[in-house]
C-alpha cells in the first residue's frame, strides 16, 4: 500500500530527473545555435566585407592585377558553362541508373555490386575525382584543361546524389500505381515513362538541384585537373570570331569558375584582394543558398500537394 | 438491346487482328529489351567509374613506387618531393590529415549527436521542420567559403586568445571543418533515431522514464549502428576535406600532431601541386597520385567499416 | 447513466483503487471517450471488452497518461481519481511521469528494450535512480520470479531480451512492469500476439498477480475476460455501456447491446 512518504520520494526523483531534461534541452538549443550563429556570422562578415564591392563592373570585368579593377566575368561565365555540361551529362545518366535500380534490376549479385558501389562512390572525397579526371579526361582522352573536363568531373561527383534522389522519389510512389499500370497491360517502360517519371519528377528535381548546388561550390577537383586561376578572356561563342567557331568549340576552351576565382583572391596577401574574395564568396554563397532554398521549396510543395 | 442478342451475334472473325497484335508484341518486346539494356548500362557505368578511379590511381602510383621504395614512403619522416634532396614520407601529410580531422571530429561528433538527440526526442514538430532544412543549408555552403572564414575571421579571433598562433594553423581549419561536418552527423543520426519504433519509446515512458532517460537509455542504444555510420561518414568527410585546409592551414609539410602549428594534409598537398606547373609524368606529378591512393584506401576502409557495421548490427525491432 | 450489474455482491470486501468519473477524451476533433465512468477495485482484475475502435485501449492509456506523448490529444472533462490519496491522475498539475511510476503498463506486442534480460527488468528501477547492485539484483530476481520467468532465464540474464520467445518476452515485459512495485498494472491486449500456450501461461500469471497488484486489462477475447477477470466493462462507440461483476455480465447482462455482443450476434 502506498504511503505518503513514497509519493514524496517519487516526486523528489522526478524533480531531479527533470532537471537533467531541462539541462539537455538547453544544451540541444545551444548546439543548434552554434551552427546557426556560425552561419550568420560567416554570412554577415562576408556581406560587410564584400557587398560594397558588388557593382555592375564587378560582374562584367575580367580578373586583374589591380584589385579594384578585377571582376568575376570569366568566373561566372565559366561556372555557367561547366554546370551546363555537368547537368547535361549527370542528369540523364543518374536518372536512368536510378530507374533501372528501382524498376528493372533483378535481385542478384550484379545489382548488389552496383548498389554497394554507388554508396561507396558517394563516400569518395571529391579531390580523388579530380585525380581521376586528371588522368582520364585531361591526358588519356586529351580533353585538356577544358570546360568539358571540368563539367564531366563534376558530373561524376554528383552522379550518386542524383541516383539516390531518383530512387527515393520513385520509392515514394505507392505500389498500387505500378499495379494499376501493369493491370492495364502496360510494359515496364510504358509504366516508367507514363507514370513513374512524371510522378517522381519533383522529387528528382529536388535531388538534381541539390547536386548542382554542391557542384557549383566544388573547388578541389577542378583545381586538380589544372584549371587556370587567371583567365582574362571568355570562350568563343558559337559561330563568332574569325574563322567562325563551331557550335561546341567552347567546351574545349580553358576556363575558370567562381570558387577558383575566390581561392585565387583568398591566397593573395593584399587586403584589397581579400575584399574581392569576400565579394566573390558572397555571390557564391548566394547562388548555393538560392539553389538549396529552391530545392527545399520544391520538396515542401511536393509534400503538400501530392495525395496518393 | 438484350444480353441474348449480343450473345447470339456472329463471333468476331479471327485472323488479322491476332497476328497484328502478336507482331506488335514482338516489336514491343525488342524495344523494351533495348531500353532495359540502356538503363542497365547507365547503372553499370557507376561501377566503371570506380574501376577507372582505382585504375588511374594504381597505374600512376605504380610508376611512383618504381622510383621510391614503399618503405621510404611509409617510414620516412620528411616530405620534400620537389627538393633536390627529395624525401617521400607520407607520414608527414598523414599527421596533418589526422590532426585536423581529430579537431574537426571533436567538434562535429558531440555537437552533431546532441543536435540529433534534441531534434529527434525533444524538439517539437515546428522546430524540427525549420532546423532540418537549415542544417542542410549549413552543409551546402561551399568549403572554399568556410576556408575563407577560417582564415580571415576565426584565426584572428583565436590569435587574440593565443597570441603565438601562426596565421596558418590546423586548429582554426579543423574547428571550421567540424562545423561543416555537423549537419552530416546530425542529420544521419537523427534519421537513425527516428527509425526506432514508437513501441520502444512507449515502453520506456510507461516505466516512468523522462525524455532524456528514454533518449539515452533506449533510443540511442537502439540506433547504435545508424549513429555509428553517421560518425564514419563524418570521419571520411574530415579526411577528404580539401579547401578549408588549403586556405587556412598553410601548405608546408610538417610532421606534427600539434593543432596550433601549420601543416599540409594529403588533400592540400594535391592542391598545392596542381596549382603549380608540373609536367605530366614527372615524379612530382606522380606523388599526387600516390597521395591520392593513400586517401582512397583510407576512405575505402571507412566505407567498408560503415557497411559492415550496418550489416552486422542491423537493428531488428 | 450506465447500468451497473451485480455490483452489490461482487464488491464485498473490495476497496476502491481508482474511479473513472465522467471522462471525456478527444483525439484532435474525434470524441473518443464520452462521459465514461467506472470503478477499479483494489487487488482485482478488471477487464474492458468491446469491438475494435470502441475506445477501450484509449481509456486504458488515460490511466498512465500515454496520450500526453502525442500532440492533439485532449482530456476534456471528468477525471480518474486514484485512492487512497484522492489524486486526479488527469489534473493538469499532476506530472505524467509520477502517474507512470505508480501505474505500470504491458503492451500489445512484447517490446523488450535492446538490452540484456537483466537490464530490461532493472530499467524501471534505474529510472527511479536506484543503482545499488545488491538491491537491483534482489529486485530483478523477485520481479522475474513474480513473472514466472526466473527458472527459464536465471542463468542467461546477460543475454538480449529479444532472444527470448514471444511468450517469454511478454513475461519479461511483465517483470519490467512489476519490478518497481506499481499500484496498478495496465495490460493492453497482452496476448494478441501470442500462441495459445503462451496465452494460457500469461492468463495464469495475471490471476496470480492480483495478490500483489490491481490489474486493468483490455482484451478482444471475451473468453479471456470471462476466465481471468473479476469485473468487466463493455464499451461501444466511446461509451461504457455496461459495467459489472464478470459472472453477471456474461450470464445475465442487463442490456440488450451487451448480450448481443457477448453471444456473438454482433461484433
Amino acid at each position: 500500500m502506498l504511503k505518503p512518504a513514497d509519493l514524496a520520494a517519487i516526486r523528489a526523483i522526478i524533480t531531479r530527473a527533470k532537471r537533467w531534461d531541462l539541462f539537455f534541452s538547453l544544451l540541444g538549443i545551444l548546439s543548434l545555435m552554434v551552427g546557426v550563429l556560425t552561419f550568420t556570422v560567416l554570412f554577415v562578415d562576408m556581406a560587410i566585407q564584400g557587398v560594397p564591392r558588388l557593382s555592375m563592373d564587378f560582374f562584367t570585368s575580367f580578373p586583374s592585377r589591380r584589385a579594384e579593377h578585377a571582376g568575376i566575368l570569366s568566373a561566372w561565365v565559366g561556372t555557367v558553362l561547366v554546370m551546363l555540361v555537368t547537368a547535361l551529362s549527370a542528369v540523364p545518366l543518374g536518372v536512368a541508373a536510378g530507374v533501372y535500380l528501382e524498376e528493372y534490376a533483378p535481385k542478384n549479385w550484379i545489382t548488389d555490386i552496383i548498389e554497394i558501389n554507388i554508396s561507396n562512390l558517394a563516400g569518395i572525397p571529391s579531390i580523388v575525382y579530380g585525380l581521376l579526371a586528371l588522368g582520364l579526361f585531361v591526358y588519356y582522352f586529351g580533353f585538356g584543361q577544358s570546360v568539358l573536363s571540368a563539367g564531366l568531373t563534376l558530373a561524376l561527383l554528383i552522379l550518386p546524389v542524383i541516383i539516390v534522389a531518383t530512387r527515393e522519389a520513385i520509392r515514394a510512389i505507392p505500389q498500387s500505381i505500378h499495379e494499376g499500370s501493369y493491370a492495364c497491360g502496360a510494359t515496364t517502360w510504358q509504366t516508367v515513362s507514363d507514370h513513374i517519371l512524371p510522378y517522381s519528377s519533383a522529387g528528382i528535381l529536388t535531388g538534381v538541384i541539390i547536386g548542382m548546388a554542391r557542384a557549383i561550390g566544388e573547388t578541389a577537383p577542378i583545381i586538380t585537373i589544372g584549371a587556370l586561376t587567371f583567365i582574362a578572356f571568355l570562350p568563343t561563342a558559337p559561330f563568332s570570331g574569325d574563322p567562325p567557331a563551331g557550335l561546341f568549340d567552347w567546351i574545349f576552351a580553358p576556363f575558370t569558375v567562381m570558387p577558383i576565382q575566390m581561392f585565387n583572391w583568398t591566397s593573395r596577401p593584399e587586403a584589397a584582394f581579400s575584399i574581392n574574395a569576400a565579394a566573390a564568396g558572397f555571390v557564391l554563397v548566394f547562388m548555393t543558398l538560392a539553389m538549396n532554398g529552391l530545392a527545399i521549396y520544391v520538396r515542401y510543395r511536393l509534400r503538400k500537394n501530392i495525395k496518393w | 438491346m438484350t444480353a441474348s442478342a449480343t450473345l447470339s451475334s456472329q463471333p468476331r472473325p479471327l485472323g488479322s487482328g491476332i497476328s497484328d497484335r502478336l507482331s506488335k508484341k514482338a516489336s514491343r518486346h525488342v524495344k523494351e529489351r533495348i531500353i532495359e539494356g540502356l538503363l542497365f548500362s547507365a547503372a553499370a557505368f557507376s561501377v566503371f567509374v570506380t574501376i577507372a578511379i582505382v585504375y588511374v590511381l594504381v597505374k600512376e602510383s605504380w610508376v611512383f613506387f618504381e622510383t621510391v621504395p614503399l618503405s621510404d614512403f611509409l617510414f620516412d619522416t620528411q616530405w620534400t618531393p620537389l627538393f633536390d634532396d627529395a624525401h617521400y614520407g607520407i607520414m608527414v601529410l598523414l599527421s596533418g590529415t589526422l590532426t585536423s580531422s581529430a579537431v574537426a571530429l571533436l567538434v562535429a561528433i558531440p555537437l552533431g549527436t546532441i543536435i540529433a538527440i534534441y531534434l529527434s526526442e525533444f524538439a517539437g514538430f515546428k522546430v524540427r521542420e525549420i532546423a532540418k532544412p537549415f542544417l542542410e543549408l549549413l552543409g551546402g555552403v561551399p568549403t572554399i567559403v568556410y576556408g575563407y572564414f577560417a582564415l580571415t575571421f576565426l584565426t584572428p579571433i583565436l590569435q587574440k586568445i593565443y597570441p603565438d598562433l601562426p596565421g596558418f594553423n590546423l586548429l582554426s581549419a579543423g574547428l571550421v571543418m567540424g562545423i561543416m561536418i555537423i549537419p552530416y552527423v546530425a542529420s544521419l543520426s537523427e534519421d537513425a533515431m527516428r527509425a526506432v519504433p514508437m513501441a520502444l519509446r512507449e515502453g520506456s515512458y510507461a516505466m516512468g522514464a523522462t525524455r532524456l532517460q528514454t533518449a539515452l537509455w533506449v533510443v540511442t542504444p537502439a540506433a547504435t549502428s545508424g549513429i555509428a555510420s553517421a560518425y564514419i561518414l563524418g570521419i571520411s568527410r574530415a579526411v577528404g576535406e580539401t579547401m578549408i585546409l588549403a586556405v587556412a592551414a598553410g601548405m608546408q609539410p610538417n610532421l606534427t600532431f600539434n593543432p596550433t602549428e601549420p601543416g599540409a594534409t594529403i588533400t592540400s598537398y594535391i592542391v598545392q601541386v596542381a596549382l603549380g606547373d608540373l609536367p605530366h609524368g614527372s615524379i612530382g606529378y606522380q606523388t599526387i597520385f600516390a597521395a591520392g591512393l593513400t586517401l582512397l584506401l583510407m576512405t575505402l576502409a571507412f566505407n567498408l567499416l560503415g557497411y559492415w557495421l550496418r550489416k552486422r548490427f542491423r537493428e531488428v525491432y | 447513466m450506465q447500468i451497473q450489474t451485480g455490483l452489490e455482491a461482487g464488491v464485498e470486501g473490495a476497496l476502491l483503487k481508482a474511479d473513472v468519473r465522467d471522462l471525456d477524451f478527444y483525439y484532435g476533433a474525434f470524441h473518443a471517450l464520452k462521459r465514461v465512468s467506472m470503478p477499479i477495485y483494489d487487488h482485482r482484475v478488471t477487464a474492458l471488452i468491446g469491438p475494435s475502435g470502441c475506445g477501450k485501449s484509449t481509456l486504458l492509456r488515460c490511466f498512465n497518461r500515454m496520450h500526453d506523448l502525442y500532440p492533439g490529444n485532449r482530456y476534456a472533462g471528468g477525471g480518474i481519481v486514484l485512492y487512497p490519496d484522492d489524486t486526479n491522475l488527469l489534473a493538469p498539475g499532476v506530472d505524467p511521469i509520477e502517474v507512470r511510476m505508480r501505474i505500470s503498463m504491458v503492451f500489445q506486442k512484447p517490446n523488450p528494450f535492446p538490452k540484456s534480460i537483466y537490464e530490461n527488468v532493472a530499467y524501471s528501477l534505474r529510472v527511479r535512480g536506484m543503482s545499488n547492485k545488491n538491491e537491483l539484483d534482489d529486485r530483478v530476481e523477485s520481479a522475474l520470479k513474480g513473472a514466472a520467468l526466473w527458472n527459464e532465464v536465471s542463468n542467461r540474464l546477460k543475454e538480449l531480451g529479444a532472444n527470448l520467445s514471444g511468450g517469454q518476452q511478454q513475461r519479461l515485459c511483465i517483470a519490467r512492469a512489476l519490478a518497481s512495485d506499481p499500484e496498478i498494472i495496465l495490460f493492453d491486449e497482452p496476448t494478441s500476439a501470442l500462441d495459445p500456450i503462451a496465452t494460457a501461461s500469461i492468463e495464469e500469471l495475471i490471476t496470480e498477480l492480483k495478490e500483489k497488484v490491481t490489474i486493468l486489462i483490455v482484451t478482444h477475447n471475451m473468453q479471456q475476460a470471462a476466465r481471468i477477470s473479476d469485473f468487466t466493462g463493455y464499451m461501444y462507440l466511446g461509451e461504457m455501456v455496461e459495467f459489472g461483476v464478470t459472472d453477471q455480465i456474461f450470464i445475465k447482462p442487463q442490456k440488450k447491446a451487451t448480450e448481443d455482443y457477448i453471444t456473438g450476434r454482433f461484433g
